[in-house]
């Protein structure tokens, strides 16, 4: 530091993120805990695009961009859950390594 | 942009809460502590909206993603999981592999970051934007915009559908066909409402 903060700094935060999302994805067998991991992922994205469009000049088109990010990830998350749910409706467990019931 | 001292204060404030309240997401063994920072994490992230001159996202952030997103989230935890298992519900499988391949990806990303030379363009002036994002919405990007709301609707529908146990009973004619009267024939009607 020293120089102020820059858009250097974003993008690192947003990296940091974006590696704890995708640890989290990797690691969990829990499939809610993924859900949870790439919900980081797509805030890293977003991180992104709003330092750029700080950044960069383009002002609207990178809020636009995370206002559709985030609409998407309201979908994702009504989706993977009721996936999930009907899961657990059925087996009991939403273990993603207890569900292999069309591998041969 | 951000010379002052305040302005590298609160960077590194928000900055700590937002990778802090992750690294719990990430890394706790509770499921329920793992949603419960997702809040704090989620809610650092909209400060960093904020601070970027994003005020309408940082709204939108706090209201669909700490509002409705994560209350979901906990929901599901809540519905699915037992509370007295919720220990050992979250165990991680394979965290060494999985470390390594995030160092990997992360040190290239950091690599890249650090050694491209970005445009920087002259820095805008903080003021309210939602003026222009609802221009931008209704202007250039009117179409993403419309679809956006028939993706939003098709989500519904198909939660409703996915996640109703008697809605798929319905739809599904080899089970209990012999207790159900012969007049009511539900198999050609899946989309049925009332359960």
């Amino acid at each position: 530091m020293g120089g102020g903060i820059t858009l250097d700094h974003f993008l690192v935060l947003g990296l940091i993120v974006f590696l704890l999302g995708a640890y989290c994805v990797l690691t969990r067998r829990n499939a809610i805990g993924i859900l949870m991991g790439i919900e980081l992922l797509l805030n890293a994205a977003n991180i992104n695009y709003l330092a750029f469009a700080y950044f960069g000049g383009a002002r609207y088109d990178g809020q636009v961009f995370a206002i559709f990010v985030i609409m998407l990830a309201a979908a994702e998350a009504v989706i993977g859950l009721a996936i999930i749910l009907a899961i657990y409706q059925n087996l009991r467990t939403i273990d993603v390594d207890a569900t292999e019931t069309l591998s041969g | 942009m951000f010379d002052s001292v305040a302005a590298q204060i609160v960077f590194y404030l928000v900055a700590v809460t937002t990778v802090g309240f992750g690294a719990i997401v990430a890394f706790s063994r509770n499921i329920v502590y793992s949603a419960f920072a997702l809040v704090g994490s989620l809610m650092g992230v909209a400060g960093v909206y904020i601070m970027l001159a994003a005020d309408f996202v940082a709204m939108v952030q706090v209201l669909l993603y700490v509002g409705g997103i994560v209350v979901l989230t906990i929901f599901a935890v809540m519905l699915t999981q037992g509370i007295g298992d919720v220990a050992v519900s979250n165990r991680a499988a394979g965290p060494v592999l999985g470390f390594i391949m995030t160092a990997l990806a992360g040190a290239v990303m950091l690599l890249a970051i650090l050694r491209t030379p970005w445009h920087l363009a002259a820095p805008v002036s903080i003021s309210a934007t939602t003026y222009g994002v609802g221009n931008a919405f209704l202007g250039a990007y009117v179409l993403p915009f419309e679809i956006a709301s028939l993706v939003l609707l098709a989500a519904l529908i198909g939660a409703v559908v996915i996640s109703r146990q008697d809605l798929q009973r319905d739809a599904d004619p080899r089970q209990d066909a012999a207790v159900r009267p012969p007049a009511a024939s539900s198999a050609d009607a899946p989309g049925k409402v009332e359960g």
